[in-house]
């Protein structure tokens, strides 16, 4: 019988994603890219929000990489707009991750500076957990999914950089609770900006196109590093 | 569902270990799981069976010890657990920032043969 020896390693995990993670956010911020991790529920308008952002930044190259378990709907719908896009196929994972994103850069090899969104899969709970190499974390989250959220899935509030609060269009038809979900986003994540936005009428999404290209003039100073 | 790739890579871990050391094989592995981290436990453990067979851990066990999310209030500085709607501390009834304490996910230890 051999003995038992106990080898104290305290290893996080993830940590091979997290280094590759780090290594994709430094060459981006070496290319001048901003990389915007979209997250959010199927259906809250990730796809819209993105176009639309595209749409209203007409001074700055906008690269899209599209996360979808199967499919490439959303990406057909981005180039018909003539957008640089890529698609990612999990074939059933829930959420992007560092290495996923860097193979797909080599695809993508964006070559100018700008901005490159990349939407990962619909889901609230699993793409929160993973670093991927972005330098932003966008959530998407809508008046119709109810107030909430924020306490249901706090770590994608907890994580999230900016905060689209989308389809305010239909507040009058829901029982949404903004001071509950104030209140909550406020707890888990006291400075965040929450935009509200109407992506199908554009409305609201000059405030976060002026926020977005005021972080890529910081990742042009290089502050991210 | 997310458990499968980080299952994969404990095993990787723990068998990078086991050669360093010059060991035959891993006996267990010892998992710190906070209750906010987003990893199941037991969806390791199911994993675990199928991914490990053939590997130097195909004779581990895993144990898990889980953590308990803790939030800190403003006001009076208390960590407190959470109840499922709000963030309100019980004590002063101002709010709880979120901490660390809960968020853990990493392999303490891990036992060989030596
Ligand atoms: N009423 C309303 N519908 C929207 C808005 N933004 C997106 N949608 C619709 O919501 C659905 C899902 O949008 P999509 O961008 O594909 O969501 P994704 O799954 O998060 O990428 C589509 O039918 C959109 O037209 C909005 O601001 N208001
Ligand atoms: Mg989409
Ligand atoms: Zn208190």
């Amino acid at each position: 019988m051999a003995d038992n020896k106990k080898i104290e390693i305290f290893t996080n995990i993830l940590q091979r994603n997290d280094q590759i993670a780090e290594l994709t956010q430094m060459q981006m911020t070496e290319q001048g890219l901003l990389s915007i991790n979209v997250m959010g529920a199927p259906g809250a308008g990730k796809t819209s929000v993105i176009l639309s952002l595209i749409k209203e930044m007409t001074e700055m190259k906008a690269y899209v990489i599209e996360g979808d378990i199967e499919s490439d709907i959303d990406t057909k719908k981005l180039r018909e707009q003539g957008i640089e896009t890529i698609q990612i196929n999990t074939h059933g994972a829930c959420h992007l991750d560092a290495p996923t994103l860097a193979a797909a850069l080599q695809d993508l090899r964006p070559l100018q500076e700008g901005v490159i969104f990349i939407e990962n899969i619909g889901n609230l709970v699993c793409p929160a957990e993973f670093q991927i190499g972005e330098h932003i974390k966008m959530l998407v989250v809508t008046v119709t999914e109810g107030s909430d959220k924020p306490y249901k899935y706090p770590l994608a509030f907890e994580k999230a950089d900016i905060i689209i609060l989308n389809k305010i269009d239909l507040l009058p038809y829901v029982d949404f609770d903004e001071n509950y979900f104030m209140a909550g986003v406020r707890g888990l994540n006291p400075e965040v900006l929450v935009a509200k936005v109407t992506a199908k009428q554009n409305m609201g999404i000059k405030e976060v196109a002026k926020w977005i290209e005021n972080k890529t003039t910081l990742i042009s100073q290089e502050l991210y590093l | 569902m997310h458990e499968y790739p980080i299952t994969c890579e404990i095993i990787g871990i723990a068998e990078d270990y086991v050669r360093r050391y010059g060991a035959q094989e891993v006996l267990q592995i010892n998992l710190v799981i906070g209750e906010d981290s987003g990893f199941i436990g037991d969806s390791i453990e199911m994993y675990f069976e199928v991914i490990a067979k053939g590997t130097l851990c195909e004779r581990a066990h895993i144990e898990i010890e889980y953590i308990k999310p803790l939030l800190k209030c403003v006001g009076c500085h208390k960590l407190f657990e959470r109840t499922s709607a709000s963030f309100t501390c019980p004590l002063c009834h101002q709010i709880g920032r979120p901490t660390a304490r809960g968020k853990e996910f990493y392999i303490k230890s891990i036992e060989v043969d030596l």
